[in-house]
């Protein structure tokens, strides 16, 4: 009763065929997989283990998502806020400046003698120098009557040491007793000053307790220490402050064409005296956007911000690794049984970790750049989804997945296949 | 005369150590010939999973010696048992199928680690194995949506899928009912015995020792009885 006949239909190898002779088995060792199997097998059968548990894999990738988003708003404020920090000083372009060395921030300026200017005068290849005066005045929206704080910035236009943009065609009008020009770049809580301007010229606004005319509109743009910038010149500057003019903040030099900068830069350093130091533009920039990173905690809680996001993301997407592989522990002990290495199984499980890393960093990058555009149109910071920095943060949440990868990993020694008879 | 595919001497083996070692196996002697389907029976605990799973290169040799497909296992390394267990077709009490792949895609499991094999030719292989079992209309199903021996079933397929030297078999009719189970363990014979391909079937199970051509019963860790069977 036992015959082959109990079979729905007669097999290739049925004794029947070749007479009862047993064909050759081919017992011997095979050829092992090429490169390519032994990389994508492992990966496909990762995807199909993630795909057939679709709540699963939705809470990884919210998880991954998560970390993602987090971790773009962070270092998008990091990046907006310390570009911004230097609007101010990234505005002004000159050869050379003189500073104090003492001045961290271009809000809180060490004053240096106004002397120093006329002193780098002396060297033959300093045409120009243009004392720059920094202070803080109040500013009053004509619109709503509110009044907030601005920066004020006096400086002699005409002289040409210094250029803004904008500023050219206004140094004329700057010239006459209480004039200024604001910068159309400040924020929306001063009034639409730009938008009046231009329709309806020269008009009085309020700047401290002083009645000014404003003639013009610049650029510069919102930083740290000021939400907005009016330009004047160093006159109405000391009128308007009532400060006295034997101090400035900061000297900016213009060079004769063909100068040497770093030899001019040499000859100054010995001849003004240790009160002032010697920076070029990009110099000056840098040194104002270092006191934001490293003066302040401002760097340091992005940088916590992101690892908190990466933290968090590592821990769910360990949970889903760990947790798909405890509940297959079974099956990934018979694949142990059947010939597969340890080695292959855990590319199984770190190929999950970098699927979940891909599948979260797609959606994650979409709604960061759609939040970039939301935050950046409401706060007015600079946020800009840069490749770079879509790059870095596809390397930190992929290294993300990859660690939790590598701490689920270790659950794959639970599966023992003695234990599966 | 071809080399025996199972040849063990002298097997000891004692789980635990110390004061807690338990000798399971002792001085245990079994060969299969080529194409021979041995059963093994015995009381509970006398050590037949034990011996199986030294056999399948499951767990380190302890004492003896074990000649299985050519490796010798005394003292084989991780990586050459590996190797050796690629061979050899597993079939378990519990079918132990991938629940989120399809049967023909359980199926193909098996020759994977195949590299002179192309992805189609696995599917169609594991087709030909599902057409074999009697599943021809299942294999794109999971195995959620089969019945136990229809499971049992794909096991045997995907166990002899990879053209194995070699079946271990533990209790696979336990966890079914007597219909299914004398199919199941019929099949294989039927499959194993066209390709002889040897079998070592550990079984509680009476109802099925018809399909063996040698029965050999353990008791505490011994072989106490070998007879050739006249059913078949
Ligand atoms: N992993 C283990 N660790 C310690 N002792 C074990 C282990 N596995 C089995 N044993 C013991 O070894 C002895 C033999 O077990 P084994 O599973 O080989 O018996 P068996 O003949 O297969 O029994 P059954 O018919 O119940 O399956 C038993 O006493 C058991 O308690
Ligand atoms: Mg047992």
């Amino acid at each position: 009763m036992n015959e082959i006949a109990a079979l729905p239909k007669l097999l290739p190898w049925a004794p029947e065929r070749n007479g009862g002779a047993p064909p050759e088995t081919p017992a011997a060792a095979k050829p092992s997989p090429g490169l390519a199997d032994l990389v994508l097998l492992p990966l496909r059968l990762a995807w199909r283990q993630l795909r057939a548990e679709k709540s699963r894999l939705l809470a990884a990738m919210a998880g991954v998502m998560f970390a993602c988003v987090l971790v773009f708003m962070q270092l998008g404020f990091r990046g907006a806020l310390f570009d911004s920090a230097t609007n101010l000083l990234g505005a002004m372009r000159a050869d050379i400046f003189l500073v104090h060395p003492m001045t961290d921030a271009s809000f809180r300026p060490e004053p240096l003698p106004r002397a120093r200017a006329f002193q780098a005068l002396a060297d033959p290849d300093v045409e120009i120098a243009v004392p720059i005066y920094l202070s803080q005045s109040t500013w009053r929206n004509p619109e709503t009557g509110r009044r907030r704080a601005v920066q004020l910035i006096g400086l002699d236009a005409g002289a040409g040491a210094v250029t803004f943009p904008g500023l050219e065609g206004i140094a004329e009008a700057l010239k006459r007793p209480d004039t200024v020009a604001f910068d159309s770049r400040s924020r929306p809580e001063f009034g639409p000053i730009g938008q009046l301007f231009a329709e309806r010229g020269a008009f009085d606004v309020q700047l401290g307790t002083r009645r000014v005319e404003l003639v013009g509109i610049v650029e510069i743009g919102p930083s740290f220490g000021a939400d907005g910038n009016v330009v004047m010149s160093e006159t109405n500057f000391q009128r308007i402050t009532q400060r006295a003019a034997s101090n400035t903040d900061l000297v900016a030099l213009k060079l004769r064409e063909g100068a040497d900068p770093a030899a001019v830069r040499g000859r100054l350093r010995a001849l003004l005296p240790g009160d002032v130091e010697i920076m070029t533009h990009a110099e000056l920039v840098a040194h104002e956007r270092a006191y934001w990173e490293n003066g302040t905690p401002i760097g340091f809680i992005f940088v916590f911000g992101s690892l908190m996001g990466l933290v968090v993301g590592m821990v769910i997407v360990y949970q889903i690794l760990f947790s798909d592989i405890a509940s297959h522990i079974a099956e990934y002990a018979t694949l142990k049984a059947m010939g597969y290495s340890n080695f292959y199984l855990t590319r199984v499980v770190m190929g999950s970790a970098m699927i979940l890393a891909v599948i979260g960093f797609i959606p994650g990058f979409g709604l960061s750049w759609f939040l970039y555009d939301l935050v950046g149109k409401a706060t007015f910071l600079p946020l800009h989804m840069q490749p770079e920095r879509a790059l870095t943060v596809f390397l930190m949440i992929f290294s993300m997945c990859a660690i939790a990868g590598i701490f689920a990993v270790r659950k794959l020694r639970d599966a023992n296949p003695a234990d599966m008879f | 005369m071809k080399k025996p595919p199972v040849e063990l001497r002298d097997i000891t083996f004692a789980y635990g150590a110390g004061e807690l070692r338990r000798v399971v196996l002792r001085e245990v002697d079994l060969s299969i010939a080529p194409g021979e389907i041995v059963l093994l029976t015995g009381p509970s605990g006398s050590g037949k999973t034990t011996l199986l799973t030294l056999i399948g290169a499951l767990r380190a040799m302890q004492q003896g010696t074990a000649r299985v497909l050519g490796q010798e296992l005394a003292g084989a390394s991780e990586a050459e048992r590996v190797r050796l267990r690629r061979r050899i077709g597993f079939i378990f009490q519990n079918h132990n199928l991938l629940g989120f792949l399809t049967a023909r895609q359980n199926v193909a499991m098996s020759m994977e680690l195949d590299g002179g094999m192309t992805e189609a030719q696995r599917l169609r292989r594991a087709g030909e194995m599902l057409d074999a079992v009697g599943l021809s209309g299942h294999a794109e199903k999971p195995p959620a949506q089969l019945s136990g021996g229809q499971r049992q079933r794909v096991a045997v397929a995907r166990a002899l899928a990879g053209d194995p030297g070699l079946i271990l078999a533990d209790e696979p009719t336990a966890a079914l009912d007597k219909v299914s189970g004398q199919e199941v363990v019929h099949l294989l014979r039927d499959l194993a015995r066209g390709r002889g391909v040897p079998i070592l079937l550990v079984t509680h199970d009476p109802r099925i020792l018809d399909i063996a051509d040698r029965i050999v019963a353990m008791e505490d860790g011994r072989i106490v009885q070998a007879e050739t069977a006249t059913a078949g």
